[in-house]
C-alpha cells in the first residue's frame, strides 16, 4: 500500500471511515478542525453515512449517543475545552454501555487557554473525566502513523468492550504532516451493531437507561462495569520501549512529549549516557505492570509531560517506591525543544551519579 | 358483545406510578393508540427525560433509551441520522425541553430533523418537587418562586410552540391540553398528526401538551383541569402554529 502526506487530523478522519464509521457529530474547535472538515467533505458522500456540524459540543456528544444506541459506529472530536463539555455525554455512554470514539487534540488550559498543544487534560481523561464511578480508554498516539493505527483500534477496542474510547492527541499532532499508510480498506457500507436499539421487532421490547430507583442494582450496574475494565487492564495494555535494556535512566512519555524525549535521548546516546524511553499506549489501562518489570533493573525514572504534572501519579503508583521519579514539564502550550529535555536528562545523569 | 375499548398493545400491563390527575398517563396512552394505529410498534424508538417520566421506559412497549436531561432532540438526531428506517420521538417536559435542553430543541428544529416531539407543559418542576418552570405563569406559587413569579426578576413563561413555528425547518406543531374528554380527543389527532409528518419525511413536528400537576399545583383533579381552562390557556393558547400540508393546500 502507497503512503500519504497527510497531517494527524485528517489522518484520524481517513482511518475512521476506514474503519466503518458511520456517523461523526462535531463543532469547531482549534487545533482539530482538519478532522470535521474532513468528515463534511468525505464522510457525508457515503452510503448510509451521516456528517452533522451540531450547535454545541453537548449536542454532538449527545447526537453520539443516538447513533450509537442504534448500532453505529461513532465518533466526536474537539479540544480541551469543548471536551468539558461532552463529559456529560461521556458518562451516560459509559454507564448505557455503548461504543464510542471521541478524539481529544489537546490544547493549553486552564479556561479558554491557548490553541498549543498542550497535554493539561490526562487527569481528566485518564479518571473518566464526568461524574460518576467510571473509566473510558484511552489511547496516547505518538505520530501521524500511529494515530490512523489508533482511530482503527479504537473502534474495535469501544465495539468488543462497549466502552468509549478517547483518544488523547494534541495540537501538534493534529496539525503536523507525516507519511501515513492506511491498513483498511473503508467498508462497502459501515456495520451495525446486532445488539443495538433498531426496534422490537421479532424480540421483545429493550430499554436502554441508567436511571434507577434502587441503590443495590446500581451497585451491581457498577461492579459489571469494573469487572470489565479488569479485563481490558488485562487484555489491552499496550506500551513502548526505546533503548531501555541498558539504561540506567528511563524517561517515561507520551504523545508528542516521547517524540521530543525520544529525540534527546538519541543525541545523549551518541555522547555515551545510557538513557531509555518507556512509552505508555494506553494510558488507561496504565502499564504499571510493565513499569514496576523495568525498576528491577533501573532505579531513576524522569517523567516528561507537557503539563505540571499528572501522568507523574500514575509513575509512581506503579513503582511503589521502587525507584526515584524526578519531573520535567511545560504547562500551557509551550514545547520544549530536544535539546532542552536533553539537558534536564544529563543533569539528572550526572547528578546521580549514573556516568 | 362488541370490544370498542382496550389497552393499546403498545401500552405494557404496569400499573402507572404518576399522581392522582397527572396528565402523563393519559398522554402516553394517547402516544400508545397513535403508535398502534399507525402500526409502528416494532418500528419505533422512544426517547424519554428525566424526570417524573423518566419512568415512561417501564410504560410504552417499544424500544426505549433514556436521554440526558434536555438532549432528546439531540440524541433524536443522532439516531434518525444513523437509522433513517427507525420512527423515534422524545418525551419532554418543561424545565427539559423549554430550561436546559432549549439549544438541542431549536436547533434540531431548524435543521428540519425528521422526529417528533412530544412537549408535557406543566409548568412546574415535577419529579424535583414543584420549582419554577421556564413555562410557570406570571405570579404563580411554586417552591422557589414562594412570593409568586416576578417576572422583572424571574423572567416571563416562554411559549415555545411560538417560537419553533418561526422555523423554516419545522412541518408541524399544535398546542393541545389533556383536561378535558374534547381537548384528548384532539390531542390525540395532534400526536398522530406529528407521526404522520416523520412516516411523510416532512421534518420536524411537536405537540405542546399542557398537562395537570395537582400535586405541584396543590390543587384537586377537578381544580387543576379548570386552571388549564381559565389560567393556562390564557397564556398559552390552544391551536396550531405550523402545518406544512395546510400550506401546500392553500398555496
Amino acid at each position: 500500500m502507497t503512503k500519504v502526506l497527510m497531517d494527524g487530523n485528517s489522518a484520524i478522519a481517513e482511518a475512521a471511515i476506514r474503519a466503518g464509521l458511520r456517523c461523526y457529530f462535531g463543532y469547531p474547535i482549534t487545533p482539530q478542525n482538519e478532522l470535521t472538515e474532513y468528515m463534511a467533505a468525505h464522510l457525508s458522500r457515503r452510503k448510509g453515512c451521516a456528517f452533522v456540524q451540531a450547535e454545541s459540543e453537548v449536542a454532538a456528544i449527545n447526537m453520539v449517543y443516538g447513533a450509537s444506541l442504534v448500532g453505529a459506529r461513532a465518533m466526536t472530536s474537539s479540544s480541551s475545552p469543548g471536551i468539558s463539555l461532552k463529559q456529560e455525554g461521556i458518562s451516560y455512554l459509559a454507564a448505557c454501555e455503548l461504543p464510542a470514539v471521541i478524539v481529544n487534540m489537546q490544547r493549553g488550559g486552564p479556561g479558554l487557554g491557548s490553541i498549543a498543544a498542550s497535554q493539561a487534560d490526562y487527569f481528566q481523561a485518564t479518571r473518566g473525566g464526568g461524574h460518576g464511578d467510571y473509566r473510558t480508554i484511552v489511547l496516547g498516539p505518538s505520530s501521524v502513523q500511529e494515530l490512523a493505527d489508533i482511530t482503527m483500534r479504537a473502534f474495535d477496542l469501544a465495539d468488543k468492550y462497549k466502552i468509549p474510547v478517547v483518544i488523547l492527541g494534541d495540537g501538534v499532532l493534529g496539525q503536523m504532516k507525516e507519511p501515513v499508510e492506511f491498513k483498511r480498506e473503508a467498508p462497502e457500507e459501515p456495520p451495525i451493531r446486532e445488539d443495538a436499539l433498531r426496534g422490537a421487532r421479532g424480540r421483545p421490547s429493550k430499554i436502554v437507561k441508567t436511571f434507577t430507583s434502587n441503590p443495590s442494582e446500581l451497585e451491581e450496574i457498577n461492579w459489571s462495569l469494573f469487572r470489565r475494565y479488569a479485563l481490558i487492564k488485562k487484555n489491552e495494555t499496550t506500551y513502548d520501549k526505546f533503548m531501555t535494556d541498558d539504561a540506567r535512566l528511563v524517561v517515561v512519555a507520551y504523545g508528542i512529549a516521547a517524540r521530543i524525549a525520544r529525540g534527546a535521548i538519541k543525541t545523549l546516546r551518541a555522547e555515551g549516557l545510557k538513557v531509555g524511553l518507556f512509552r505508555p499506549i494506553t494510558l488507561w489501562p496504565f502499564p504499571d505492570e510493565q513499569i514496576r518489570e523495568i525498576s528491577k533493573l533501573v532505579k531513576h525514572f524522569l517523567v516528561f509531560e507537557l503539563n505540571m504534572g499528572q501522568m507523574i501519579e500514575d509513575v509512581q503508583m506503579a513503582l511503589a517506591g521502587q525507584g526515584e521519579v524526578a519531573f520535567y514539564g511545560r504547562p500551557g502550550g509551550v514545547i520544549p525543544t530536544p535539546n532542552e529535555v536533553g539537558r534536564v536528562m544529563s543533569r539528572l545523569y550526572y547528578q546521580k551519579g549514573l556516568k | 358483545m362488541k370490544l370498542i375499548y382496550s389497552r393499546p398493545r403498545s401500552l405494557k400491563r404496569t400499573p402507572f406510578h404518576y399522581c392522582p390527575g397527572c396528565g402523563h398517563s393519559v398522554a402516553h396512552r394517547l402516544i400508545c393508540e397513535v403508535i398502534d394505529e399507525l402500526r409502528l410498534q416494532d418500528r419505533t424508538i422512544g426517547i424519554p427525560p428525566p424526570g417524573c417520566s423518566v419512568f415512561a421506559y417501564n410504560y410504552f412497549d417499544v424500544d426505549m433509551a433514556e436521554s440526558a436531561h434536555g438532549r432528546g432532540a439531540a440524541v433524536a438526531t443522532g439516531i434518525k441520522r444513523a437509522y433513517p428506517e427507525i420512527t423515534v420521538f422524545t418525551y419532554q417536559g418543561d424545565g427539559d425541553l423549554a430550561g436546559i435542553g432549549t439549544a438541542e430543541t431549536i436547533h434540531a428544529a431548524n435543521r428540519g430533523e425528521n422526529i417528533t416531539i412530544i412537549f408535557i407543559n406543566n409548568a412546574v418542576y415535577g419529579m424535583t418537587g414543584g420549582q419554577m418552570a421556564p413555562t410557570t405563569l406570571r405570579g404563580m406559587k411554586t417552591t422557589t418562586t414562594p412570593y409568586g413569579r416576578d417576572h422583572v426578576l424571574e423572567g416571563h413563561p416562554i411559549r415555545m410552540s411560538e417560537i419553533l413555528a418561526m422555523l423554516d425547518g419545522v412541518a408541524y406543531i399544535e398546542r393541545v391540553a389533556v383536561n378535558s374528554p374534547a381537548n384528548i380527543r384532539r390531542a390525540k389527532k395532534a400526536i398522530s398528526k406529528a407521526f404522520q409528518m416523520q412516516l411523510e419525511n416532512r421534518g420536524f413536528s411537536m405537540v405542546e401538551i399542557l398537562s395537570p400537576c395537582p400535586t405541584n399545583w396543590k390543587m384537586t383533579p377537578v381544580q387543576a383541569w379548570k386552571w388549564i381552562d381559565v389560567e393556562m390557556t390564557r397564556v398559552f393558547p390552544l391551536g396550531v402554529f405550523k402545518d406544512v400540508t395546510e400550506k401546500n393546500s392553500a398555496d
